[in-house]
């Protein structure tokens, strides 16, 4: 300890200060902070940027890395004017707004309501609609595969019962609900119930964030809004909805993030096929089958960025849309 | 509040009344999920189906474990995995949460940064080169193929050093360096008893995101005595008669765990969950 204490002190300044010990509080944090990066270097971003390179070349995986051909862009060419792709991004875009929206639709006054009208029992009922959300995706398609049966599925039992209803000898209800058993199997039907299932899964996630956005506006602004006359409904539409833009924008985003990459609900309800006339395949699905079941990575690393392209720009839509409401 | 008197409206009773239905419905496919799994594929099959308890699980039970023969094993590696998970993330998330938290270094808001932005990576654009990487690593049907790359998750380190930051005053780990506590003791020592609550979350949100986690063993493991336990429920899906009763069976099993967590804990597992979603 004395000798370098002795040195830097008859030393130049500047050579004392790159000499001076490293202290333990300097170092520790980058340590600390190392294992997030060296996990995301080796299994995040190495992975990535071998998919973009992969893109650009012919390759099956069988024949060992050596059988990569360089092709330019040609998988993105056949990626973008293949048929069955743009058939796959019709499913995810049709699931996505069939099963958004209602999303949002549903939330939002939900939320309200177990936030204004619920207090005893508000826990309770929140939490059956966000139970969902946490259970095993594919243990629940499985589930719903057998509600949706044809012959002996709850679902089909439900609605022809409701279609069916008689009064005074006429079915008042026959024009709106089936009054004999639906084949969830046939193409016209897979969207629908996958829409549903994915729904069911999601209404309670969207609930809960309006909720906890709720919680944060102040009971003042309500108090005064009474006071001056303000109906519940005007309330609703001229105090609740501006104040909950903020997590409409955040949940609408997540929501387009997440059902334009869809793939567990529609892979285990349509067996991983994509279903009849693969109408239940989204464009996930179909590069997981392009890269697993056709072994073309190359292509399939193409579906993947260009699905990515298209999730990032519909983000910077969205994000625009919100932003200029103001 | 409690003293108003004033007689609830027809519009609100109609709310009530919907809020009801939605919530059977929201229900209804759990109930019929353990109902089913106690019939026999004769009695899941005729019209009307079931809406009470039979006495058919244990031929279920055997059925689903004639169709698949490593179930239990396939079980077994599904609670390894999500447990492994589990402790590494909270060694690790909490450690560098509490580096954020606490140290003043150089680039620290830039790393964070990158950190975050890890999140809005899409995980189906990984699924290709990653199942290409664990191939060349020799990790096939491994379950560390499953554990390391996911032993340290963005969402835990934010969670955490949103936790310490507004939990731990910094005179407290001051006073521990003052007092000769190295930097790894501070924080096992000093910070780590202190953010059980926040670690308690974030174990019970990373295991279940384990124990769902299907699209990642579903490109690693190949062989079905490795299998997790969505993979081996999903093998039951075959060609000919579907075993409903064993299906329901072995996905009650599944989801049995996670109504146990539920239950015991909602609160705090959604107000975990949502804790990134609000305050990020």
């Amino acid at each position: 300890m004395e000798a370098p204490m002795s040195t830097s002190r008859s030393g130049a300044a500047a050579p004392a200060k790159s000499r001076r010990r490293l202290q333990p509080w300097e170092w520790a944090p980058y340590v600390f902070i190392s294992p997030f990066f060296i996990l995301f270097l080796c299994f995040g971003l190495f992975p990535l940027l071998f998919s973009v390179w992969l893109s650009f070349h012919s390759w099956d995986a069988a024949t060992g890395l050596g059988g990569m051909v360089w092709v330019g862009i040609e998988n993105y060419e056949f990626v973008l004017g293949d048929e069955w792709f743009h058939k796959s991004l019709f499913n995810t875009f049709w699931l996505a707004v069939a099963s958004g929206l209602p999303q949002h639709l549903v939330a939002i006054p939900l939320a309200f309501f177990a936030h204004t009208y619920l207090a005893k029992y508000r826990n309770t009922v929140v939490g059956i609609y966000f139970l969902p959300f946490i259970t095993s995706s594919v243990a629940i398609a499985l589930v719903f595969n057998s509600l949706f049966s044809r012959d002996f599925g709850i679902v089909n039992l439900a609605l022809t019962s409701i279609g069916n209803f008689e009064v005074a000898g006429i079915h008042p209800l026959a024009w709106l609900f089936p009054t004999s058993n639906i084949d969830w199997g046939q193409p016209q039907y897979t969207k629908p119930m996958i829409a549903f299932v994915v729904f069911w899964r999601y209404v309670g996630w969207n609930t809960v964030l309006y909720l906890s956005a709720l919680q944060t506006i102040p009971n003042d602004l309500y108090e005064a809004a009474t006071i001056d006359g303000a109906s519940r409904r005007q309330q609703f539409w001229y105090i609740t909805l501006p104040l909950l833009k903020p997590m409409m924008f955040l949940a609408v985003t997540m929501t387009i993030i997440g059902n334009l990459q869809l793939f567990e609900e529609p892979f285990i309800i349509t067996g991983g096929t994509g279903g009849l006339d693969q109408a239940g395949k989204t464009a996930a699905m179909h590069m997981y089958n392009t890269a697993f079941v056709d072994s073309d990575f190359g292509t399939a690393s193409a579906v993947a960025w260009v699905l990515f392209m298209l999730i990032a720009l519909l983000t910077v839509v969205n994000n625009k849309v919100f932003s200029q409401k103001d | 509040m409690a003293i108003v008197t004033k007689r609830v409206s027809p519009t609100r009773w109609f709310a009530y009344f919907i809020v009801a239905a939605g919530s059977i419905i929201m229900l209804a496919p759990f109930w019929f999920m353990f109902v089913f799994a106690t019939h026999t594929n004769t009695e899941i099959l005729s019209v009307p189906p079931p809406v009470w308890f039979g006495d058919a699980f244990v031929g279920n039970l055997n059925l689903l474990l004639d169709k698949l023969p490593f179930f239990w094993k396939n079980l077994g590696w599904s609670f390894y995995i999500a447990i492994a998970v589990t402790v590494l993330n909270l060694f690790f998330c909490s450690l560098a949460g509490y580096a954020f938290a606490m140290y003043h270094f150089k680039y620290k808001e830039r790393l964070f940064a990158v950190i975050m932005a890890t999140v809005m990576l899409p995980s189906f654009v990984g699924m290709i080169p990653t199942a290409l990487v664990m191939s060349w690593l020799g990790w096939m049907n491994q379950p560390k193929a499953l554990i390391i790359p996911s032993a340290c998750g963005a969402f835990g380190i934010f969670m955490m050093r949103q936790y310490i930051s507004s939990a731990i005053p910094r005179e407290l780990t001051e006073a521990a360096r003052i007092d000769g506590c190295s930097e790894f003791g501070i924080y096992w020592r000093v910070v780590l008893p202190l953010i059980t609550p926040a670690l308690g979350t974030l174990g019970l949100v990373t295991f279940i995101g384990s124990w769902n986690n299907f699209a990642g063993p579903l490109i690693v493991i190949r062989d079905m005595e490795m299998f997790t336990v969505p993979l081996a429920l999903r093998a039951l899906q075959g060609t000919g008669q579907v075993p409903w009763g064993a299906i329901s069976a072995g996905s009650a099993i599944a989801v049995l765990p996670l109504l146990v967590i539920f239950v015991i804990s909602s609160r705090r597992l959604i107000a975990g969950l949502t804790s990134g979603a609000i305050k990020g």
